[in-house]
């Protein structure tokens, strides 16, 4: 099997969808002539032609617009974000049309679209371009939201979110595009809607996505040294959440810890942890603890944000506290 | 403020003479009647809102019925239209359903958004009609999105954005603009300029006049038109249909019109008076008109008479219809969210957990 990095795992599932499928086109900031700001795009424009793969202006609004609107015409853009944090810019764009324009038309239109860019924090570039933005979005009705982990499910998921009728947004981790794994060569479609456990155990569920699962696996080996065996979850995909998968390990281990680098208020994590105890509340032994963000703004000092992400030393407190 | 006479003044020419084939008789007796359905219509939804059969926000068409009618008569069925909140006028024009239309209004099953959209969000995909979108200038960049969808597709279309004279204040709008003139996407921009963003005038909230000269900065074609004169509306727009058809390039036009009903039916209408309302009504887009099909011996007084009953029961009968149709039933709200896939497996979804 194939040995890539998490950035050429994206880079195959685009190309091979644009081949598959005519109406498939990239656009967004720097991602034809330049090859991309992450180099995700690399190499897409020699392939494809200025026609499919479209360097836009800096007008996230404008380019989101465009895709959303070339959807309902009957295309499948792929618009990137150079990161989620512009997004914001846009915010109007991906709420109130793509995510609206289905039901507020009575299903007559429909918006196959991706929404792609990197992510997350860690990098020491400030508040504005740390966002971890993904519950901001699974709290709309209508979005899909996906936050691969590893190269084989940014590859598989990539091109699931590229087939989907639906507008997803998929938020990449820009701390991993680096990250190499084995990823199959060739047709390789991972289901959205489906979690993965990265680490099978017994003693505690952590749940993760994105940079947390690598987070939450250096941490359950750390725990394994101690004879706590964590089983960790990838949820992959935050909505819809694959809540039979944690109602399986839960049931198992009865104590959960989650590990989310959204702020802790309204983190995706509050979702899951109001499900737990709505759901499996027989099955509880400890409360579900939640490692998050702090809640403050990120730091640009890299000591400083460590300490505000949910790192490694965070994480074995919360599942000591936890099993205590 | 701007006025009638000026407008026509103010106009300028891609070109000096019409593109435009002549109307025959039949043709312009069709525009006279789908101007005063859209009157007929909107008079009686406003009487339904006063009955509190319709709720919710109401923004009236009434004064602004020549923009909508002339500019989408220049176009071909397969060509897109979109459109901002206002957007009774132009889903008639389009040929959408007057029952369908007002069941929408009414919030019924049987409206043209199965009662999900309301009077801000009409759609019809069989008409090209890509909505009715309710924030400001949100919809110039799907409007841009259509247009470079018919380029992509090589289709051969075009598409009308259209917007209010408020809505060329947001970002959207330049952003929108800049990547239809540099992208050369077939697109026609309509500001439908009736002198008030909402409660604040054209002199209050937008600098520069007139407002399309904004399409300069992006070397696009800029195109006034008298938005009372439905001829002048059809031979402006036509050029720019054709700009955009043969050579994909965008145009602005800035119609000039008024609209003689509150910016919603909310509406206290304390920042003008009714002076001025009364003489906008002497340019009246619909007495002009008949005035000059009278004058032109194409029709007779009793032939539009009976245009007036027509479209007067036409409108009665949606009325009626809407009134009579059902509510959507409780299992429709989970409906129309996500689109079946077809490519992938089906996404698995549940409701979450109250």
């Amino acid at each position: 099997m194939q040995v890539i990095t998490y950035r050429e795992a994206l880079n195959q599932a685009l190309s091979e969808e644009m081949e598959r499928d005519e109406r498939v086109f990239l656009c967004g900031e720097e991602v034809a002539e330049y090859d991309g700001a992450y180099k995700v795009s690399q190499g897409l424009l020699k392939k494809f032609g200025p026609k499919r793969v479209i360097d836009t202006p800096i007008s996230e609004t404008g380019f989101t617009g465009l895709g959303i609107g070339a959807a309902m015409y009957g295309l499948r853009p792929v618009v990137e974000f150079m990161t989620w944090s512009f997004s914001l810019v846009c915010y109007d764009q991906i709420i109130n049309n793509a995510a609206q324009v289905r039901y507020m038309s009575g299903g007559q239109f429909s918006v196959p679209i991706v929404f792609r860019g990197s992510s997350g924090g860690g990098l020491q570039v400030g508040a504005t371009h740390s966002h971890t933005p993904e519950n901001w979005y699974a709290n709309v009705p209508a979005l899909t939201v996906i936050t691969p982990a590893f190269p084989d499910d940014a590859k598989g998921l990539l091109k699931s979110a590229i087939r989907s009728n639906n507008p997803v947004c998929f938020i990449e981790n820009e701390k991993l595009y680096g990250y190499k794994d084995e990823v199959p060569e060739g047709e390789h479609l991972i289901p959205i809607g489906k979690g993965k456990i990265r680490r099978a155990g017994n003693d505690v569920t952590i749940i993760s996505n994105s940079g947390s699962t690598h987070r939450a696996l250096a941490a359950a080996k750390l725990l394994a040294e101690d004879n706590i065996d964590a089983e960790v979850i990838d949820l992959r995909t935050i909505k819809p959440l694959d809540f039979d998968l944690i109602a399986e390990s839960v049931v198992k281990t009865n104590r959960v810890v989650i590990v989310e680098e959204n702020k802790p208020y309204a983190g995706w994590g509050a979702q899951v942890t109001y499900e737990i105890q709505k759901l499996l509340f027989d099955h509880l032994d400890a409360p579900v603890n939640r490692i998050t963000s702090l809640d403050v703004p990120q730091p640009y000092n890299g000591k400083l944000e460590q300490s505000v992400l949910p790192n490694e030393e965070r994480i074995i407190a919360g599942v000591r506290e936890t099993l205590a | 403020m701007p006025t009638a006479d000026k407008a026509t003044k103010k106009g300028q020419s891609l070109s000096n003479s019409s593109i435009l084939p002549p109307l025959d008789p039949q043709g312009k007796l069709q525009l006279y009647r789908q101007m005063l359905l859209i009157r007929r219509f909107e008079e009686k939804a406003a009487q339904a809102f006063q009955q509190a059969k319709i709720k919710g926000f109401c923004h009236l068409y009434i004064g602004q019925e020549a923009v909508a009618v002339g500019t989408i008569s220049t176009l071909t069925a397969e060509d897109a239209v979109i459109t901002a909140y206002r957007d009774h006028g132009h889903a008639l024009a389009r040929g959408m359903d007057a029952n369908s239309c007002m069941a929408e209004l009414f919030g019924k099953i049987t409206g043209c958004s199965r009662g999900k959209g309301g009077s801000m969000h009409f759609f019809s995909a069989e008409k090209h009609f890509y909505g009715g979108h309710g924030i400001v200038g949100g919809q110039s960049a799907l409007g841009i999105g259509l247009a470079f969808g018919q380029k992509y597709l090589n289709t051969g279309r075009v598409t009308i954005c259209y917007l209010g004279d408020g809505a060329i204040n947001q970002g959207a709008f330049h952003e929108s603009l800049n990547i239809a003139a540099l992208w050369k996407l077939p697109i026609i921009y309509v500001i439908e300029n009736n002198g008030y963003a909402m409660g604040t005038s054209v002199a209050r909230s937008s600098a520069g006049d007139p407002l399309v000269k904004r399409a300069d900065g992006y070397d696009m074609a800029g195109l006034i038109a008298d938005g009372m004169d439905i001829d002048d509306v059809r031979a402006k727009t036509a050029e720019a249909v054709n700009l955009a058809r043969t050579e994909s390039l965008p145009t602005l036009m800035e119609i000039r019109t008024y609209r003689y009903r509150g910016h919603s039916m909310s509406d206290p209408g304390n920042y003008r008076t009714r002076e001025e309302i009364e003489k906008y009504k002497k340019f009246d887009p619909i007495l002009l008109y008949r005035t000059r099909l009278l004058d032109d011996k194409v029709t007779t007084d009793d032939a539009l008479e009976a245009i007036d009953k027509e479209v007067t029961a036409e409108a009665q009968a949606a009325y009626d219809f809407a009134d009579k149709s059902e509510d959507p039933a409780f299992e429709t709200v989970y409906e129309d969210i996500f689109a079946p896939e077809d490519q992938i497996d089906e996404i698995p979804r549940r409701n979450l957990p109250l």
